[in-house]
């Protein structure tokens, strides 16, 4: 019944540095069915964006299984891992270092359509980026006009516009209204709601900001130093949040509204280095629950505490 | 400035008409047009808006940071603690910023001096100010570092050891040095994860608290403003459209801009209702369209809004909007419909 577009097992990210392994992306498995959102949320430095992008292959994968439509993509050849990648997009954060200051709004549009010979014909592809501009939301008029005349939210539209002249199946959006302002994130967000619908898409949405992931990811899987600490629908993350990280990330949280009352639960410290980490609960020292025996005893697993809601917690299981 | 001084005059910031222009070789920059701004001792105020509203602007004029050229800054009032300080040499100037009024910059990453220990950064204002001796300074800044949590001996180390949550710990811990009346926060927390969020801005709860200190706190977040704020003005275009307690803008709103900005956040309560945004795009500075400047993206908005710019209006003692619509018999925003 379930179409699951995305299998990813056991994948593992780590680089070597000067001071011994860090471990970016630290065993990591989870799979989205054709058509959802799932939302990777973490603070600076939890490996969410490594974790985008060893899907894709823009950095090799150290090890681990990546099923796209069931076929193992970590084990294709360049050539045809190219090929893939019309299928897999990704759109980036900052759309102010993201596209070439060089290019027109269509060269930019039609260059993954030149590049992956998608179309061949001059007109074809003149008439392609009109039509992606048109789905995106951008003027007509703004054809040649150049990244540095265009505000923060058209920038983005554009690189909406590069990824899906691929057609693609999967689009890993990392942060992507994460510069925008508040009015502009809105029109964006939408958007990318409306593409979803229209074109079946499955997005994988990589975020710090937990309301917009709220609003718009089906399942939500909260990352720390490199692991999935907890994973479960979005109501049900919110609504019952299991994981001390995760009730910390919620709780930390400014609502605009006087009327939402609730306990803070304050963090001590900061994220620990991900460099030579100890086989211990990666959020054990600034854990308000942590028990030494239990807690630095080992790795905890991501285990099913209720149906589809997964808690990787010694404690809570 | 002694008791005496304080209780003749009970606004620590007093500013009326403050306009801010650039007037560079494209044109004329209207950045700030005709803002009025009060604050009571030890009232926090959120000066709220999205890029390009003229919010750090403003704070930089009541710093006098403007540059001019090109900018030209005019006002008809702006006295901090009852001083005037808009005819005061630059000598004068310089002693009163950092010791009565002093600012946190939004990028902790780049307002530190990264060839400068972070110990002696702190002391420098100490040195300036207070005339203390260097051995001194270094030992109060230490004093200040562990206020705001971080260890005394790390003063010594360089900023680049330093993580974004507490670099911008180092900044507070520079700004609130002199114990400054009033502080200007700009976005301080924009840069930081939400849960070193939420430390730094519990920290500064507790020491605006520990000190009297007044706040202006620039951001775009109304969360924030609903966390540490007692009053808020809302920017638009270089102009307040609203301005009054946190209760009488975020339960009363009047604007529908400031409807616009509730509208386009994600309900956190309501996860799939879709959001409202606001349509189009923040008016250039250097060709403001006539009469409100947000009309041409009000779903209100009628002719008569293009016609003049609406007065900021008093509707009770505490809460002014500035929206023509309001002269429409029985208006009212969609926002308000609901309650």
């Amino acid at each position: 019944m379930s179409d699951t577009i995305l299998d990813v097992r056991h994948l593992k990210k780590y680089f070597k540095t000067g001071k011994g392994m860090l471990h970016a992306v630290d065993d990591i498995s989870f799979t989205i069915d054709r058509g959802k959102t799932l939302g990777l949320v973490g603070e600076s430095g939890c490996g969410k964006s490594t974790t985008g992008r060893a899907i894709l292959r823009l950095i090799e994968p150290t090890s681990g299984e990546v099923f796209f439509e069931g076929k193992d993509i970590v084990k294709l050849s360049g050539g045809e891992m190219r090929k893939k990648r019309k299928d897999m997009q990704i759109i980036f954060q900052d759309p102010f270092s993201s596209l070439d200051p060089k290019k027109t709004v269509s060269q930019a549009i039609s260059e993954p359509i030149r590049i992956a010979k998608i179309l061949k014909n001059k007109r074809d592809i003149e008439d392609r980026v009109m039509e992606l501009m048109d789905t995106v939301g951008l003027a007509e008029r703004l054809v040649n006009t150049y990244p540095h005349e265009l505000d923060g939210g058209r920038r983005q539209r554009i690189g909406i516009a590069r990824a899906l002249a691929m057609e693609p199946k999967l689009i890993i959006c990392d942060e992507p209204v994460s510069a925008l302002d508040v009015s502009i994130q809105a029109q964006i967000l939408n958007l990318m709601d409306d593409l979803q619908e229209k074109l079946n898409l499955t997005y994988i949405f990589i975020t710090h900001d937990l309301a917009v992931v709220n609003h718009f990811a089906d399942e939500i899987a909260v990352m720390y130093l490199g692991s999935i600490v907890e994973k479960a629908p979005s109501e049900e993350l919110f609504t019952n949040p299991i994981h001390p990280y995760t009730r910390a990330l919620l709780s930390a949280i400014p609502i605009p509204d006087l009327d939402h009352k609730r306990e803070r639960i304050s963090l001590k410290g900061e994220i620990t280095s991900p460099v030579n980490l100890p086989d211990e609960c990666r959020f054990a020292n600034r854990c308000y629950e942590c028990q030494d025996k239990i807690c630095r005893a080992g790795i905890p697993p991501l285990v099913e505490v209720s149906p589809n809601h997964f808690v990787a917690c010694f404690l809570h299981k | 400035m002694n008791e005496k001084e304080i209780n003749n005059n009970d606004k620590i910031l007093d500013v009326k008409n403050l306009s801010v222009r650039f007037e560079t070789e494209d044109g004329i920059v209207r950045a700030v047009n005709g803002i009025d701004l009060e604050l009571g001792y030890k009232r926090t105020l959120g000066l709220v808006g999205e890029t390009g509203a003229g919010k750090t602007t403003t704070a930089l004029a009541l710093l006098r940071l403007v540059q001019i050229p090109p900018g030209v800054v005019e006002c008809d009032k702006l006295e901090i603690g009852g001083r005037d300080i808009r005819e005061l040499s630059t000598e004068h100037m310089e002693q009163i910023r950092g010791k009565d009024i002093s600012m946190i910059f939004q990028d902790p990453m780049t307002a530190l001096n990264p060839v400068f220990t972070v110990g002696d950064q702190i002391a420098e204002s100490l040195e300036l100010h207070e005339h203390l001796s260097h051995e001194q300074a270094l030992e109060r800044a230490g004093d200040m570092l562990e206020m705001v949590g971080i260890p005394r001996a790390r003063g010594k180390e360089y900023p680049h050891q330093f993580s974004g949550g507490m670099k911008q710990r180092v900044v507070i811990a520079i700004a609130l040095a002199c114990n400054p009346k009033l502080l200007i926060a700009d976005e301080p927390t924009t840069a930081l994860d939400v849960t070193i969020q939420a430390q730094v801005l519990e920290l500064m709860n507790d020491l605006k608290t520990k000190y009297d200190t007044s706040m202006i706190m620039i951001t775009h977040d109304l969360g924030i403003v609903a966390e540490v704020c007692d009053e808020v003005a809302v920017m638009y275009a270089g102009r307040i459209i609203e301005q009054g307690t946190l209760e009488d803008v975020f339960k009363e709103t009047m604007h529908p801009y400031t409807e616009g900005l509730f509208n386009s956040l994600p309900n956190i309560k309501n996860r799939t209702a879709r959001l409202k945004p606001i349509m189009g795009l923040m008016p250039d500075p250097t060709d403001l369209p006539a009469g409100c400047a947000f009309a041409p993206r009000c779903n209100y908005a009628t002719e008569e809004c293009t016609k003049k710019v609406p007065e900021l209006k008093a509707v009770s003692a505490t809460h002014k909007c500035a929206c023509s619509a309001y002269e429409r018999e029985g208006f009212h925003i969609e926002r308000r419909a609901k309650k």
